[in-house]
């Protein structure tokens, strides 16, 4: 039972990922995260502002469950199913990010330069952080759909428009990485 | 009894994608990067055999637990709206290192400041309601 606590392989966690997808679908429903920052919307209020918040959110419910349990999974994934969580990624990758001030590669499982308490202390990484959210919350729903809704539901499914959002998404990320990060970092 | 399995789902899809490391902001540069496989076996096992699920589904009209059609609405056709959008998301997806689902993840792992993130996210869903009509599509 070791390998529970080692990172799990691509060949496991991806066909994983296929089979939260078939259960979603076997219970009626569909697999999509990103519909849930909607309905957490429509909840504050905002069918006051536009009519694409007025919808009987508790339709939705469902999946703000399904949301609830990835909260947790987090917890007792970090918690009890992992005995060291940073992530052995490529070396020439680390050494790169290094030079970039990402002195937390290779040895935490997501970025101190961004994700450390101090952050709340650091303008830039602030920003950085509610420019980033702003881009996903806008581009998820302008799309249609995020990585669960476009890229792993919509691609099996065969969907031309996912293909188009999924080939956005790698345009994106890659001018992100490879444009604007060596003007930023 | 249904919220239940809802929840169930909701944990073992949390476990899933902490422990794949898709949750890792590190694993999304380097993905980006073209420096690892891992991103690009974890996407594409996943959607392999969604496609051999979902061609199951439908050859064998498979209905659901509950005895209903397992019925998938196909997105409306269009190039604009989801290339633009794709741009967009990539872009935050690749500077927060974090799609929806992740966040989340993060959040029940206890790193406070994905806050940021989410309620940016929300905050950028909510413009998005706002200026709908506005955006080409």
């Amino acid at each position: 039972m070791k390998w529970i606590y080692d990172p799990w392989p691509w060949y496991v966690s991806g066909p994983l990922m296929a089979l939260v997808m078939f259960l979603l679908l076997m219970v009626g429903k569909r697999f999509g995260m990103s519909s849930n920052l909607k309905t957490i919307c429509t909840i504050c209020g905002a069918g006051k502002a536009s009519n694409f918040f007025k919808f009987d959110w508790k339709a939705q419910r469902w999946n703000l469950i399904v949301l609830l349990g990835v909260v947790i999974g987090g917890y007792i994934a970090s918690t009890f199913l992992s005995i060291d969580t940073s992530v052995a990624i490529n070396p020439d990758v680390i050494i790169d990010l290094q030079s970039k001030g990402f002195t937390s590669a290779g040895k935490a499982y997501i970025p101190e330069l961004l994700y450390s308490n101090d952050v709340f202390n650091t303008s830039k990484s602030m920003f950085l952080l509610i420019i980033g959210g702003i881009f996903v919350g806008f581009g998820a729903r302008y799309a249609g759909g995020c990585t669960s809704g476009h890229a792993i539901s919509g691609l099996s499914n065969l969907q031309i428009p996912s293909l188009i959002a999924v080939i956005g998404f790698f345009i994106g990320g890659l001018l992100m990485i490879h444009i604007i990060f060596p003007l930023i970092f | 009894m249904r919220s239940v399995i809802y929840l169930v789902i909701g944990v073992f899809f949390g476990i899933v994608l902490f422990k794949s490391e898709a949750a890792s902001w590190f694993r999304i540069y380097e993905m980006f990067q073209f420096a690892s496989f891992h991103m690009y076996g974890i996407i594409g096992s996943a959607v392999g055999l969604g496609i051999l699920i979902l061609q199951y589904i439908k050859s064998k009209k498979i209905k659901s637990f509950y005895g209903e059609t397992i019925m998938i609405t196909p997105k409306e056709k269009s190039f604009t709206r989801y290339m633009l959008g794709g741009i967009l998301f990539g872009l935050g997806w690749a500077l927060a290192g974090a799609c929806p689902g992740p966040m989340f993840v993060l959040l029940g792992a206890g790193y406070i400041p994905i806050l940021i993130v989410l309620i940016s996210s929300v905050l950028g869903t909510f413009l998005y309601g706002i200026l709908k009509d506005k955006l080409p599509h």
